[in-house]
């Protein structure tokens, strides 16, 4: 079955079209990675999914498990299982990450029609999921990302994507920034998700990472559109060449 | 013109009339501190009601008291025990007032060591005399202050407390303030004074049992002696439609410190006028105040602290939720004498509007007369974050409740910090209520 299934998609922000018909189908089980270069759109697509309103779908159709995702607010795209790992997360002064994220444990269970969790079971679930990211105890009591570190702010949304369990994630650069070590921990954080009904779609500039995540399907998305597509070969090759060749390509492609 | 003197100096008469009935009653008070009412209120038709055209009072007008004309109740209005419920904190003991009249009948004993002396004003000048005159008028001013003014000449009674030196008072003691009964005003007024290390908590608060326009008038003055430690908690939950002008002067001296805190949610129109006076060395004064306002409510805090020997520490931060049509006004003196080196004052005013029609005034202002001094000054006017609520939905957290999670950690920092229990949960509670979606917060946190 179809997890995700992007179809011709146009969007806009501040009246500057940045998506210029991107149609990409991910199935259950897969990894997809996008790479491109600074500006392709990456960020873009992933606000798109996530469903930022100042970014404006102008053409195309998302659906999300035969569903028109653009239709949902972000909150019930979150509670049917969609996560997004922001390339930036937001500081969030005096709402601890803990409170935060049984807040938004127990909006999506409800959703579900499961019982919302109590504190012992919650703790119990934080507790195994912050070693699994090998994340220290005190940044739970502390503010959302407030002073975290880039990297622990990187390893907080991959904490989060650990305790939600959701069926689609989309990790934007999440590994940008990051040394080796982080980078294996937020690698271990998908694969351990990694199973037969979620799917992934990660958006990265470097390789490095998908030694660690091994995708499916990589594409290469360059002013807007999807220019090139292939296996995890792919990535090596842009290691190897940049993207200047595929650039070219798209140029030409978008004066023809 | 004339038309204009005429009706303010008969919107005096009402209250100087009070002043005479109160005069007749052939109060059981020494000539001293008769002699200081006749003064109060030759002071108050001296001053007559502020008007915006004062700097003090440019953006809260007092008119509509002033035309109001309210009398002081004759009696207390009934309340019945059942109906304090709601108002009362476990842990403390609790002196009930009732329109301005002190009522034992609802109140409970007091848990005092030996020496410590805590009974309503009516009795400490009739027991007390001596402390009460050397202490009572000394420390406010009401030669500049109309409300304190008006406070001073027509007061019935409030609340004594007098500490002796090294005497701590453990259990906090609350002042309940009631206001039951329409078109009256009430003059509580209190007088706490703490000798040298000793120690206290005082709650006061001020609660509407009518949904009436009344007035309550309060003011309390603090002394703190050497090394001594108070903790003052100020809950104003007048009814929607009441005004609630308060004045508290205290004067502090060398290490002492006074830790105030100041929750304002009821009320119409709702004046803080807050003085402290730092005049020894290493004192300390923390001020943190939390008022939410909606609706056409309007709350206007002004505060000034002297700093007028050196090494002395002023923190303070207040906190704003406006909602509706409502209105809020900050206003902070900062004042270092000349001899006040290595002062350390902060000042901090944060509000957050949730709609568009409120309005905030905010302005801090330091005045420093000494070289060598650590002040700093802000404030803040804004709304919540967008690119916070989005986080927050993301990971779906509905919208309304992403709000009010972000309402309660912006006011809740405030609330957090009062350190007696059960007025820090009834009031954690009183916020779950009030916000949309609150029992998402309540179970977040
Ligand atoms: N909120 C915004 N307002 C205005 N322009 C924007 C906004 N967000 C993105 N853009 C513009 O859209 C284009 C694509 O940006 P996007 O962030 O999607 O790129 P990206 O591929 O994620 O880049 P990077 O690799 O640097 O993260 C850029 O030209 C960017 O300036
Ligand atoms: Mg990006």
């Amino acid at each position: 079955m179809s997890i995700l299934e992007i179809k011709n998609l146009r969007a806009s922000v501040e009246e500057k079209e940045i998506l210029k018909g991107i149609s990409l189908t991910v199935k259950a089980g897969e990894v997809h990675a996008i790479m491109g270069p600074n500006g392709s759109g990456k960020s873009t697509l992933a606000q798109v999914l996530a469903g930022r309103e100042e970014y404006k779908v102008t053409g195309g159709k998302v659906l999300y498990r035969g569903k028109d995702l653009l239709e949902l607010g972000p909150e019930e795209r979150a509670r049917e299982g969609v996560f997004m790992a922001f390339q930036y997360p937001v500081e969030i002064p005096g709402v601890s990450n803990t409170y935060f994220l049984k807040a938004a444990l127990n909006a999506i269970r409800k959703h579900r029609g499961e019982k919302e969790v109590d504190a012992v079971e919650f703790l119990k679930l934080v507790r195994e999921k912050m070693k699994l990211v090998k994340m220290d105890e005190t940044l739970l009591r502390r503010p959302v990302n407030e002073g975290f570190s880039g990297g622990e702010k990187k390893r907080n949304e991959i904490f989060h994507m650990a305790v939600l369990e959701p069926i689609l994630g989309v990790l934007d650069e999440t590994d940008s920034g990051l040394d080796i070590d982080a980078l294996k921990i937020v690698a271990e954080g998908v694969n351990s998700l990694r199973d037969q009904n979620r799917a992934f779609v990660v958006i990265t500039h470097y390789q490095r990472l998908l030694d660690y995540i091994i995708p499916d399907f990589v594409h290469v998305l360059v002013e807007g559109r999807i220019v090139r597509s292939g296996g995890k070969e792919l990535a090596l090759e842009l290691e190897e060449k940049g993207y200047s060749w595929l650039e070219e390509e798209a140029s030409a492609l978008a004066t023809a | 013109m004339q038309a204009v003197v005429e009706r303010s100096s008969a919107e005096k008469n009402v209250y100087v009339e009070g002043f005479k009935a109160l005069e007749a009653e052939g109060l059981a008070e020494s000539e001293a501190l008769r002699s200081l009412r006749r003064r109060a209120i030759e002071g108050f038709e001296a001053l007559g009601f502020p008007t915006p055209k004062m700097e003090r009072w440019r953006n809260t007008n007092v008119s509509r008291i002033a035309k109001a004309q309210f009398r002081a109740a004759e009696r207390p209005g009934e309340v019945r025990r059942e109906s304090l419920a709601p108002h009362v904190y476990d842990g403390t003991g609790r002196m009930v007032f009732v329109d301005g009249f002190f009522v034992p009948e609802l109140s409970t004993p007091l848990k005092l060591p030996a020496g410590v002396l805590a009974t309503n004003l009516v009795e400490a000048k009739k027991l007390h005399g001596g402390l009460v005159e050397s202490h009572l008028g000394h420390h406010v001013d009401f030669e500049d202050q109309a409300f304190a003014a008006l406070n001073t000449a027509l007061h019935r009674d409030g609340f004594f407390l007098y500490v002796p030196k090294n005497a701590v008072v453990e259990e906090p003691i609350h002042l309940l303030f009631l206001g039951t009964t329409p078109e009256t005003a009430a003059y509580p007024r209190n007088l706490l004074v703490l000798e040298d290390n000793s120690q206290a908590t005082i709650i006061e608060s001020y609660v509407g049992l009518t949904e009436e326009a009344y007035l309550t008038c309060p003011v309390t003055e603090v002394s703190l002696g050497v090394n001594a430690v108070l903790d003052h908690y100020k809950v104003q939950r007048e009814s929607l439609a009441a005004f609630h002008i308060a004045v508290q002067q205290s004067w502090q001296d060398r290490d002492s410190a006074l830790r105030s805190h100041s929750i304002s949610i009821g009320g119409a129109l709702v004046r803080n006028d807050l003085n402290g006076y730092l005049d020894g060395e290493g004192v300390s004064c923390t001020l943190n105040g939390l008022y939410l306002v909606d609706g056409k409510q309007h709350v206007d805090n002004h505060m000034r602290m002297d700093h007028a020997k050196p090494n002395g520490y002023s923190h303070e931060l207040y906190k704003g939720v406006l909602n509706g049509s409502g209105r809020a006004v900050f206003n902070g003196l900062i004042h270092v004498h000349e001899d006040a080196q290595k002062t350390d004052a902060v000042q901090s005013n944060r509000n957050l509007l949730l709609s568009k029609n409120a309005l905030a005034h905010s302005n801090p202002q330091l005045e420093i007369f000494a070289d060598d001094v650590r002040c700093t000054h802000g404030s803040t006017i804004g709304q919540l974050d967008d690119d916070a609520i989005f986080y927050l939905r993301s990971r779906g957290i509905g919208e309304e409740a992403a709000r009010s999670l972000l309402t309660y950690a912006f006011a809740s920092d405030i609330v957090e910090r009062i350190k007696v229990e059960s007025l820090r949960q009834d009031l954690e509670e009183y916020l779950f209520t009030r916000l949309p979606r609150g029992e998402v917060v309540r179970q977040a946190v």
